[in-house]
């Protein structure tokens, strides 16, 4: 009887289960959209920092710059290439000079890699590795040759001026140019942790224990193709080439790796004349659980540094990606609260308003024997499969609608400048263009401050990934809904007392 | 079947207290056919309601007693055994018909037969077999929409009657319908009546209903009075 009267009820009042279950349908459509496009936004998060920041990173110390003491010097000041009057080779009335300086990368302050050992000594900390991240800015280009006082200047006759000769252009102008990388020093004995453990080798070899002291680099791949690099050629470092042993690329697509060149750490301290220098420590925690203990240890063992967790990287990350996880833990939460609330609101108001309708038929079923259980379990049996009616359509279009999402494949851009700097420097490479390219020192200057300060961004594709926890809350969210009007109405209906039912009606 | 002593029924409607029966007392055995008669609002509704377990009084007695429950003061029950009472013993037939608009013929009957259990090819066969009794065997797939006022009302017996149930109240029976359904309707229900011994009590307005029973009871202001 209860299945009959169920199937009955619900085929009989169609346009009640359809308001209910279209509801309903809406309401976890939007649950479950929203909650795939989050993970898959946590996901995009997650992949945008494990690019630059390694695989089980767990927290990173740096330093704050410090301010310049005085204008013009520090990491942020403007660079200066000075020329002797010998520097530069002169041929056929052009001189071309060319100087390249690696200095730590603008916005980021080194510190005494002792840093490191204490880093070690604080307890929980199960790996750490340091990092010394520089800019390699090569100033190049070609000017007239300069003619010395008293020396003969070719003559024109007649008295006229002599045209300018010589330069780039062979009329005496000039050309300049400025190329800048980024190059990364790190000790290939910890790469288990920090920048080169997201990486995949793509061609080569990495670098190993044994490169210590060695000129030898490991190039992310965007920027080699864009340099015109390849594994077995070299690549000019502060003037001294390197061999080029292998070739990195992100693990994800379209993502950048931290840095355009890397290098043993040692070879880089020497180069930049940073000795004993780092301005990164990537720590590993022992567990999940410890990393917050881990990181005030860290924060009281080192107090000028800035210690940061991925939690503190995530809310880092910029671009359309960071609106896009905005929009969805703000916009999209509370909107699906609201339609869910709205939702369940309708359920039970459609089925109390059922209820009251069905007085008659209440105080009859109640007349000839029914108990108040029955009337009960009648009810919201009919709820709960308006709800399930609804939570099915719901999967449904919520499924239909992640399928649109993963066939757009909506692109988000990503860049992660965080303090410790390495996020921003990394993803310029593949943001293309700007970062690798040299830029031309032009009437209007400002070129190389241009290149510098380029905005470090990584396309990511957004993937919204179907999870049976999602599934599991649509089909949870469906039978609360059903349940709670049902249970609403059925204790409405079971306070009805047969003679003043039956008295209503008459 | 029933003995009523003093029963006095009071409904409190906001400051006002209405008194629907006054000191009613009066007893129907088993096997009777009673008409209850009176001016609308005069306590035959309130009445019913005693008589079918529906209600309690605010004072006084309803004792009822059968072969199988025995005797019991339906005064003094709790909402459950009323409506096990309810289940086994009353056979209810109102004027509305009152039948499930969702439901079929045979579907509305069974709805009398789920609190007994059973299974449900028994509750089949029985509903099926109580159409039949009362004419409707050809239309056990019916939405109640589909069939007439008088075809209504007999699925509205068979539902009452499929239990075989020792009483039978029928409230205004025939109210909705036409002198020659009216007929036809109280035909049925007096032959059932016959055929099976039932306790049948009819409230009507009706006098040529009324003219049918073997006891005419009135009732006026709530006070009953017993029709020569």
């Amino acid at each position: 009887m209860f299945y009959t009267y169920l199937r009955r009820e619900l085929a009989g009042r169609r346009k009640q289960t359809a308001i209910v279950a279209i509801g309903m349908a809406l309401a976890i459509a939007l649950v479950i959209i929203v909650n795939s496009v989050s993970s898959g936004v946590q996901l995009a998060q997650a992949s945008v920092l494990e690019s630059v920041y390694g695989v089980g990173t767990d927290i990173t110390v740096s330093q704050a710059p410090a301010a310049a003491a005085t204008p013009g010097t520090g990491n942020g000041a403007p660079q200066r290439f000075d020329f002797g009057s010998a520097d530069g080779a002169a041929a056929d009335g052009t001189t071309t000079i060319s100087r390249s300086r690696l200095t730590a990368e603008r916005g980021t302050e080194t510190f005494a890699s002792t840093g490191l050992d204490t880093v070690r000594a604080v307890p929980n900390v199960s790996a750490a590795a340091a990092t010394l991240l520089l800019s390699n800015s090569t100033f190049s280009g070609a000017l007239p040759t300069r003619t010395e006082p008293g020396a003969t200047r070719p003559s024109t006759g007649q008295g006229a001026q002599t045209p300018p000769t010589g330069g780039p252009d062979g009329a005496g102008g000039s050309s300049f140019s400025v190329d800048s990388f980024t190059v990364l020093g790190l000790n290939p004995a910890d790469a288990a942790v920090g920048p080169l453990s997201a990486v995949a080798l793509t061609e080569g070899r990495s670098l190993a224990s044994t490169d210590a002291g060695a000129h030898v680099a490991v190039l992310d791949s965007s920027y080699a193709t864009t340099a015109s690099l390849a594994v077995g050629g070299t690549v000019a470092i502060a003037g001294t080439d390197f061999s080029i042993v292998g070739l990195v690329s992100a693990a994800t697509a379209d993502s950048a790796t931290a840095a355009n060149v890397y290098i043993p750490l040692d070879v880089a301290q020497t180069l930049a004349a940073l000795p004993g220098q780092v301005s990164n420590i990537y720590v590993q925690a022992a567990s999940s659980t410890d990393i917050g203990q881990v990181q005030a240890d860290i924060a009281t063992a080192l107090p000028a540094a800035t210690v940061k967790t991925q939690a503190d990287l995530a809310s880092s990350v910029s671009g359309s990606l960071a609106s896009a996880s905005s929009l969805v833990s703000n916009l999209g939460l509370w909107l699906s609260l609201i339609v869910l609330a709205a939702a369940f609101l309708i359920a039970i108001l459609f089925t109390i308003s059922g209820v009251t309708r069905r007085t008659r038929e209440f105080g009859t079923l109640k007349a000839i024997g029914w108990s108040n259980g029955r009337i009960v379990r009648q009810v919201g049996g009919e709820s709960l499969v308006q709800g399930l009616i609804g939570g099915v359509v719901g999967i449904v279009v919520g499924l239909a609608g992640i399928l649109v999402i993963n066939i757009i494949a909506p692109t988000l851009t990503a860049g992660a400048s965080t303090a410790a700097q390495v996020a921003g420097r990394g993803a310029r490479a593949a943001g293309g263009a700007g970062g690798a390219g040299g830029a031309g020192f032009g009437p209007g200057g400002g070129g190389f401050g241009a290149a510098t300060q380029a905005a470090a961004q990584s396309n990511i594709v957004l993937t919204a990934p179907v999870t049976v926890s999602v599934i599991l809350i649509a089909v949870g969210l469906a039978v609360l809904g059903g349940l709670l009007a049902g249970v609403i109405g059925g204790w409405r209906a079971s306070r009805l007392r047969p003679a003043e039912a039956l008295r209503s009606i008459a | 079947m029933y003995q009523l002593t003093n029963v006095t029924k009071k409904y409190d409607q906001g400051k006002r207290s209405v008194t629907a029966l006054q000191g009613v007392t009066v007893s129907i055995p088993d096997g009777q056919m009673v008409a209850i008669q009176g001016p609308t609002g005069g306590g035959k509704s309130t009445l019913l309601q005693m008589l079918g377990a529906l209600d309690r009084p605010s004072s006084g007695s309803v004792v009822f007693e059968t072969e199988h429950l025995g005797s019991s003061d339906l005064s003094s029950l709790g909402d459950s055994q009323l409506g096990r009472i309810r289940a086994t013993e009353i056979g209810f037939v109102f004027q509305g018909f009152n039948l499930i608009p969702t439901l079929t013929a045979q579907e509305n009957v069974e709805t009398a037969l789920a609190p007994l259990g059973g299974t449900s090819a028994a509750r089949r066969e029985r509903s099926a077999a109580a159409l039949e009794a009362v004419g409707l065997g050809d239309r056990l797939g019916h939405l109640p929409a589909e069939l007439s006022g008088g075809q209504q009302q007999r699925v509205a017996i068979a539902r009452a009657l499929v239990k075989d149930p020792t009483v039978l109240l029928a409230d205004e029976p025939t109210g909705n319908l036409d002198e020659e359904t009216r007929d036809e309707i109280m035909d049925l229900l007096e032959g059932l009546w016959r055929a099976q011994g039932l306790t049948l009590i009819v409230v009507t307005h009706d006098s040529a209903v009324a003219k049918r029973a073997q006891r005419r009871l009135h009732i006026k202001a709530g006070r009953l009075t017993e029709l020569a």
